[in-house]
């Protein structure tokens, strides 16, 4: 149904409201999308055919007693780390290859009380380990706009399920950069929202301090009406603050005149594409001729997020896999694969008797470093603007031998994790037939801004509609 | 900086066959060589970040909530009996 | 008089009677029921699963830490304590590091010592093991339904030299929570339990450089043999010029003796680190003074008051104020008792002597029943004066004595006329008779 491409949930909305369609047939046109490309992309681990069409009766029912609400009868996918009762959960990993999830989390439950349609469950790197998609147990998810390149990861099923029309929108985690890279690789918008903003209760935990829970849409008002039914305080998760959800939708428009964008010197760094820094300098001057300051800021300890990063990811890493023995549940501790252990190593080696001041302690005192020198930027800005990766996407395979290079795509995005602050994803521009995407960074809980920043841009520049031939 | 791999992964009760230790080792080798540039930021008289949210104090009452039943309880796991998760033995006294 | 003086200090945990339990809402009333039915994706440790702390539970140890006399921290924290076991489903026990709700407090003996208490904090349960052969494999059986209970540990400084001490020790602090009503303390039922590290020295002043931890006592009854027990193997060690392993040892209550465990936590490292999921616990000075004032009177301060206000011996009171619903019994009965002129002595040697039993004999009876027992008889004047004469004259020397001033043998005067009256008359009306009659 050639009008289905490019269907937005904002436009799918109308037409479930106006009863153009049904979302049992949206959600089969979707089913049927899946069918075609899963095989190549690998996007999908698990799809729940009855489950779907289940869910899409019911909201088609509530639909025609009047009920209008954002995600109400759109089909949906979940990254495999988030826990659907009965459904199995693999987050990956051979451990769990066979595991059924013995209940529903927090955004699980939101999103089918919203009467969200779930598709099926998204390919991701095993335990979240990764930023290219590569280290999935299940083979890798290519990228739709050249299957020979890494979609990005670790949430590297659910941009490609959106990039490829096989969900409307998807779910993600980010806890180094594991959505706004990838969505950036994707030509998708990828939401990483402030830490504690969306309950983490029932997904599963890669590092509990840094872990965001977010989503991928392929515009940024549909990634807002999505926000609108997950964010909130969770009586389940004790790290979620009592901060009111505003509309996110409501003044998404609004522009960007006086608005103070801050560039940060250190992002400017020699192993940054040189046509990536070209097109992320455009964007700023667009948003300059829009009416917005560009200044220029510095966030010192920049140079020494990844390691910062790398301690105390892996420390919690090595804590939060350690109820994976295979007794209660899933396979034993043989089966994690090599990335897997060599990050529980590292953890528990930067936890250790005698190495604990010297990694752990210190990593958590630059961690305030860090905090210091985001607080200080944020009294002169509202928002920055940075590439989301320093490269375009690399051939799969390219980093594979060599772990540490693979760390450092990170070096744009753990930053925002280790302080907690939200980011989004937005694309900006297709290089060489490759996606290349920008991150909007604001304060805690300032989403809205960052909807209306991206917004205005997409506004002028839908990238977003060049969809990749599949 | 050198890793002792088999103390580490007995610790992490993970089995590394002895053909794979050197490749593990140099592989954490080399991102413990990174991680160590740590060590050129001064931060004498700073505190530690473990929470980024500034909350405190976050507790439920002590009121009870259902439990899963023991089929759901158990439903996962690799070997039961009776009602118990059953696995090897697993000795305290000779 | 062995040359070795026993370095003895103390972990005991009580298990909290919340009624959930510490990081999730499974009922905490689990002790007979049906296995693995009280538990949640939280205390099974289920993939994604999150806790949230109890406000009851740290409130309760907090209360705990101010009747120890404990300093309480302002800031507080919770911390994962990583170790791999079946009984613990996270592969981490969420516990309590360097910043525990209570420090540096201390409880006195009898015998005037001072017990320092080193710590006070809060942590979760494991669950409960069983071992048994099933077809013939040995196999370990995991019941959840004890996982993420509310546990108190509560450690003390090396301070006992004696197994005695360490019994009175448990015996107090027994009381104590059972007076504050947070847990039963019931060693038998496993909501107290203890753990002495051991070791002996030949200068008290000066630490050896081992000590042995002692698992598996389960009832009162073998604290004092399980010390007892390993001190002289620790003795005989020492003896033969060789140091003692540092190791966990198990009491075995068939073979009456402590037994080195096969498992042992070779890599007892535990890597702590503060717990990301649970926010830090900020206890300012206004809520510690509000607990304080709500603490019950803990049975030292009943003993002196009891003492006080009603002249009993301090052995009568440790007794009345063993159980503080006996206190609460005593106290009212004397109360009933002082309108009908009934002293408290009375009461309180009817309760003792008697052993009534508190919790099934109304305050109103037990007055009765101490009425009718000290009910007087009246005498008439013409019987009175004939007992006195007869005593009299039966006994000589006991007056002659009285007389050259040996007062005291008034008494047995009084007893001899009590004996021939035969009935329960005032003993002090008859006194003062026969000494204006002596006189």
């Amino acid at each position: 149904m050639s009008s289905m491409v490019n269907l937005t949930i904002k436009d799918a909305r109308e037409k479930l409201d106006r009863k153009e369609i049904s979302s049992v047939e949206l959600t089969k046109v979707f089913l049927e999308n899946i069918k075609k490309h899963n095989e190549s992309l690998n996007a999908f681990l698990a799809v729940t055919e009855d489950e779907a069409l289940r869910n899409a009766a019911s909201a088609d029912e509530r639909i025609a007693n009047g009920e209008s609400t954002p995600m109400l009868g759109i089909p949906v996918a979940l990254k495999d780390l988030f826990q659907t009762k009965g459904i199995r959960t693999t987050a990956g990993s051979k451990v769990l290859e066979n595991y059924i999830a013995q209940y529903d989390g927090t955004v699980v439950k939101k999103l089918k009380a919203a009467g969200a349609v779930l598709l099926g469950k998204t390919n991701l790197d095993a335990w979240a380990h990764g930023s290219s998609g590569e280290n999935s147990d299940f083979g890798p998810t290519k990228n739709p706009y050249n299957t020979d390149f890494v979609p990005g990861g670790s949430s590297s099923g659910s941009p490609v399920a959106v990039a490829s029309e096989m969900a409307l929108a998807a779910s993600g985690t980010d806890t180094g950069g594991s959505i706004r890279l990838p969505a950036s690789f994707c030509n998708v918008v990828g939401l990483k929202p402030t830490y504690g903003r969306v309950s983490r209760y029932g997904v599963i935990a890669m590092a509990s301090s840094l872990d965001s829970i977010g989503h991928f849409t392929k515009t940024v008002e549909d990634n807002a009406m999505y926000l609108q039914i997950t964010a909130g305080h969770d009586k389940m998760d004790a790290t979620t603050p009592h901060v009111e959800v505003p509309n996110y939708t409501k003044n998404i428009n609004t522009g960007v005149k006086g608005l103070r964008i801050g560039v940060p010197k250190e992002y400017v760094i020699e192993g940054l594409d040189p046509k990536v820094k070209d097109m992320i300098e455009e964007t700023l001057k667009w948003y300059e001729d829009e009416g917005a300051e560009i200044i220029n800021i510095s966030l010192p300890h920049t140079s020494y997020a990844i390691e910062v990063y790398y301690i105390i990811q892996t420390a919690e890493v090595s804590s939060n896999l350690a109820r994976y023995t295979g007794i209660r549940y899933g396979k034993d501790r043989s089966y994690f694969s090599d990335e897997a252990k060599r990050r529980i190593m590292l953890g528990t080696y930067v936890l250790s008797a005698g190495y604990y001041d010297a990694f752990y302690k210190k990593a958590m005192q630059v961690r305030t470093l860090l905090k210091n020198d985001f607080e200080e930027a944020f009294k002169k800005i509202d928002v920055m603007i940075t590439p989301a990766s320093p490269t375009l996407p690399w051939k799969l395979g390219a980093k594979t031998d060599d772990p540490l290079a693979m760390y450092l795509s990170d070096i744009f995005t753990v930053h925002a994790n280790l302080v907690g602050v939200p980011g989004l994803s937005v694309p900006v521009g297709i290089i060489d037939g490759l996606p290349v995407g920008m991150q909007i960074l604001g304060p805690h809980f300032s989403e809205a801004k960052l909807f209306q920043v991206g917004y205005a841009y997409e506004k002028a520049h839908p990238i977003w509609k060049e969809r990749p031939a599949l | 900086m050198k890793i002792n791999i088999p103390h580490v992964a007995k610790l992490a009760n993970l089995e590394i066959r002895e053909d794979e230790e050197l490749k593990f080792e140099s592989q954490l080798s080399a991102v413990l060589t990174y991680i160590e540039r740590l060590n050129e930021v001064d931060t004498k008289g700073i505190n530690e970040t473990s929470q980024v949210t500034g909350l405190e104090n976050i507790m439920r009452e002590d009121t009870t909530s259902p439990s899963l039943s023991q089929v759901e309880a158990l439903s996962e796991a690799h070997q039961t009996h009776k009602g118990l998760f059953a696995v090897k033995g697993v000795f305290e006294n000779e | 008089m062995s040359k070795y003086t026993p370095i003895i200090g103390l972990e005991v945990h009580v298990e909290l009677k919340t009624k959930s339990k510490m990081f999730c809402g499974c009922s905490a009333e689990y002790f007979g029921k049906e296995p693995n039915t009280h538990t949640c994706p939280v205390c099974l440790g289920l993939p994604g699963a999150l806790p949230v702390p109890n406000r009851q539970a740290i409130d309760w140890c907090i209360m705990i830490a101010l009747a120890l006399k404990c300093e309480i921290n302002t800031f507080s924290k919770f911390d994962r304590k990583n170790y791999f076991y079946p009984d613990l489903p996270k592969g981490y026990q969420i516990s309590q590091y360097d910043l525990p709700f209570g420090k540096n407090g201390e409880i006195r003996l009898k015998n005037g010592k001072k017990i320092g208490i080193t710590r006070v904090h809060m942590e979760e349960d494991t669950g409960k093991l069983m071992h048994q052969e099933i077809e013939g494999n040995k196999t370990t059986l995991i019941d959840f339904n004890r996982s993420s209970l509310p546990l108190v540990e509560i450690v003390t400084e090396p301070d006992f030299h004696t197994s005695e001490d360490v019994v009175e020790y448990l015996q107090r602090l027994q009381r104590i929570v059972r007076y504050l009503e947070v847990s039963n303390a019931d060693m038998d039922k496993g909501d107290m339990r203890l753990e002495p590290n051991i070791s002996l020295s030949l200068d008290p002043e000066i630490l050896p450089n081992y000590k042995v931890e002692v698992k598996n006592i389960n009832s009162f009854r073998f604290v004092g043999k399980s010390i007892e027990f390993e001190i002289k193997r620790q003795e005989k060690i020492l003896e033969s010029n060789k140091t003692p392993a540092q190791e966990t040892r198990g009491w075995n209550e068939e073979r009456n003796e402590t037994v080195s465990q096969r498992i042992k936590e070779e890599a007892n490292d535990y890597r702590y680190f503060p717990e990301p999921d649970i926010p830090p616990i900020i206890t300012l000075e206004s809520k510690i003074i509000s607990l304080k004032e709500g603490l019950p009177e803990l049975q030292e301060e009943k003993i002196s008051r009891f003492m006080k206000l009603f002249g009993i011996s301090e052995y009568d009171a440790d007794i009345l104020t063993r159980e503080k619903g006996l206190a609460n019994y005593f106290e009212e009965a004397a109360a009933l008792g002082f309108k009908k002129d009934i002293k408290a002595k009375q009461i309180a040697n009817e309760i003792i002597n008697n052993k009534i039993d508190y919790s099934s004999t109304p305050v109103k009876n037990l007055i009765d029943e101490i009425l009718v027992k000290s009910k007087v008889e009246e005498i008439d004047e013409a019987e009175l004066e004939k007992t006195i004469d007869k005593v009299l004259s039966e006994n000589q020397k006991a007056v002659d004595d009285y007389k050259s001033g040996k007062e005291s043998v008034i008494m047995f005067l009084v007893g001899q006329c009590m004996r021939l009256i035969g009935r329960k008359v005032d003993a002090n009306f008859i006194k003062a008779r026969l000494v204006n009659r002596l006189t």
